[in-house]
């Protein structure tokens, strides 16, 4: 018996398509269906290809294979209008679901700072965030765990050919959803987030720039160290996430500015943003796997 | 150039670009004292916010003495005449803050974002528009693209509900040839009731003529500041832009005498740093950088003992555009760790 997960990727577009390639490497899920809506779409004849079932009947036109083929997790790369309705009728059948749109109708995940609170209570839906929140959470996080963050405000820089349509129609929900995750996730009693687009050619690599005002006087070897740490922990699924500057210390503010480069895999390099979405949405998965292979948790009954 | 009998819409900035060159710190006596004398000198639209719009509170862009919404809970009951208006930036501020901007009495929202991302400016001018607002599309750092592509931004923000449309120089780099180009452009292919705006900054110390450019290619509505307080080497200055207005025969209902006293009894006092074209502004201007990111450079110089100038020339070589300021000091640092010095 295998003891990989046998996986569905909602969605055949840039997301969807670089999460298949990061899957063919993954010891732990195994890509078997991608489901879209555009028969004609690009993403699902390269499933095709790659010896992927595909559908282009939704979620809807995999769901009779969801027990026969095993499927035990999803990832929906679609929009967060539609995501619920997804999320549900795979829920129903004990496909747990990992949620990259911005819908977060399940609790927000970050997997270096809170992957094993949800899979050690086996959530069945889990929120990616942000982009700009999967980047700069984590050194939220590195600061609060060392001492209280009164106040965290990160900045995120992304080149505008990294930036869908989706996002630009409804930026506002970028700037809500990752302040409140720097809060609920990062630790920060308040928090703040920004996104700039940069047109610029060749596109820019993402940059993120992490403030936090700490309570007190900064632990400034503490600190450093738990950011050193927290890296090393992001850079196992991101090699690219890496600290160009800081942490900075000047009064009770602590600065680090971070670069995200991508695998490259679908995806190109610059895009990180992208980049550090899917492979959190994939390292988030392989936990539920890695738990559920040494018995930590329990995958759903399935009916006979 | 034959201005005669045209009219033009001056807009003051010195209550909100000017907060950049105080570091967002101006009280609210003083932001209630200049905005009752521009009032009162004929001054019809007055900016006021954060510098670097609604929500631009932030480590980032730096804290303000006051909210948003003190400033315009102090200010705007005072007005006579005058109407008040509110920068936002899409990614910075959001609906919320409009929201909050049309309950304590503002009129006109310009939205503003960079010249090549329009389309992220949807909700907030459709918003705007439609809670019945003088609705305004702000296209930053026009230098960088072609009229073409202005024109095709513009486009989108007309579509999306926005009464007026401005070509900003945001980095005071534009020469009048150029603003002549856009503004032209903008005023023979936008819809006839679509207004055109022009915001420079004076960093090549182009502001009055690129202005004038702006209003003999159609623009109706100029940004200026009492005595220049701005961002950079600042503003078009009003008092001397309404000076030169009168001489040429066109119409802004300012009161020259008035305004010039705005300027020199209000506004200069309560300067930290004379604004004028230092050769870290004029860097600015030469080398198409964003304004408001000449005192970080300078902050981040006297920390990190790298020149003001050499950060600002690269950040004009990396293409940063508005809302950047963090590279500034991360640029420092790799420039100051380049050279040894940390």
């Amino acid at each position: 018996m295998t003891k990989k997960l046998k996986a569905v990727i909602i969605g055949p577009g840039n997301i969807g398509t670089d999460l298949l390639m990061k899957m063919q490497r993954s010891e732990w899920i195994e890509p078997v269906w991608m489901v879209g809506i555009d028969p004609e779409s690009e993403g699902l004849k390269r499933a095709r290809e790659m010896g992927i079932n595909t559908s282009a009947e939704g979620v809807d036109g995999v769901l009779p294979y969801v027990i026969k083929d095993d499927i035990r997790i999803a990832f929906d790369a679609t929009s967060a209008y539609v995501h619920g309705e997804n999320s549900r009728k795979l829920n129903e059948l004990g496909v747990i679901m990992v949620d990259l749109t911005p819908a977060a109708i399940g609790p927000f995940c970050v997997p270096p700072v809170n992957l094993k609170e949800h899979t050690e209570t086996l959530k069945l839906n889990v929120n990616m965030v942000t982009c700009g929140g999967q980047a700069t959470i984590p050194m939220v996080a590195a600061v609060s765990q060392v001492q209280t963050v009164e106040y965290g405000e990160i900045v995120a820089t992304v080149s505008s050919r990294s930036v869908g349509p989706g996002t630009r129609q409804n930026i506002d929900e970028f700037t809500r959803t990752t302040s409140g995750a720097v809060e609920k996730v990062g630790g920060a009693k308040k928090g703040k987030a920004i996104i700039v687009i940069n047109p610029a050619e060749p596109p820019l690599m993402m940059r993120d720039t992490i403030h936090c005002l700490t309570e007190d006087e900064p632990d400034q070897v503490a600190i450093t160290r738990s950011v050193h740490d927290m890296v090393a922990e992001v850079q196992k699924y991101v090699p690219g996430y890496r600290l160009v500057n800081g942490p900075v210390f000047d009064g009770n503010r602590v600065t680090m500015f971070m670069e995200v480069e991508g695998l490259g895999d679908f995806l190109p390099k610059y895009a990180g943003n992208l980049d550090i979405m899917t492979a959190a949405g994939l390292r988030t998965a392989e936990m539920f796997a890695e738990e559920a292979a040494n018995g930590a948790i329990t995958l759903p009954a399935r009916g006979e | 150039m034959n201005l005669n009998g045209k009219k033009v819409t001056l807009h003051d900035m010195c209550l909100r670009d000017g907060m950049h060159a105080k570091r967002h710190q101006i009280s609210l006596d003083e932001m209630v004292n200049i905005a009752t004398a521009m009032d009162d000198a004929g001054i019809p639209l007055i900016e006021v916010t954060h510098g670097d719009g609604l929500g631009g509170a932030s480590v980032n862009y730096g804290f303000p003495a006051h909210s948003d919404e003190e400033y315009l809970d102090a200010v705007i009951p005072k007005m006579k005449n005058a109407k008040v208006s509110a920068l936002q930036l899409p990614g910075i501020g959001t609906l919320d803050h409009l929201r909050m901007a049309k309950d304590f009495g503002v009129s006109t929202i310009r939205v503003a974002t960079h010249c090549t991302e329009a389309d992220v400016s949807e909700q907030h001018i459709g918003m705007s528009a439609k809670m019945g607002m003088d609705t305004v599309g702000f296209l930053m750092m026009a230098h960088m693209v072609s009229p073409e592509k202005i024109l095709e931004q513009a486009r989108l923000m007309e579509s999306y509900g926005a009464n007026c449309i401005y070509c900003t120089d945001s980095a005071g780099y534009m020469l009048p040839d150029e603003v002549t180009a856009k503004i032209g452009l903008l005023r023979s292919e936008l819809k006839p009731e679509t207004e055109i705006g022009f915001h420079g900054h004076h960093n090549l110390g182009m502001g009055i003529a690129n202005s004038l450019s702006a209003i003999e290619a159609g623009a109706a509505r100029i940004d200026g500041s009492a005595a220049g307080l701005g961002a950079g080497a600042g503003n078009t200055p009003l008092e001397v832009f309404v000076a030169v207005l009168n001489r040429m025969g066109v119409e802004s209902g300012v009161d020259l005498y008035k305004i010039s006293d705005v300027a020199e009894d209000l506004v200069v006092p309560m300067m930290d740093q004379p604004i004028r074209i230092d050769r870290d502004a004029l860097t600015l201007g030469y080398a198409g950088v964003y304004s408001s990111f000449l005192l970080f450079a300078k902050r981040a110089s006297a920390k990190y003992g790298v020149s003001a100038r050499d950060i600002l020339a690269e950040l004009g070589r990396r293409g940063t555009v508005g809302g950047q300021e963090d590279m500034i000091e991360d640029l420092a640092l790799t420039m100051a760790k380049e050279k040894g010095l940390i």
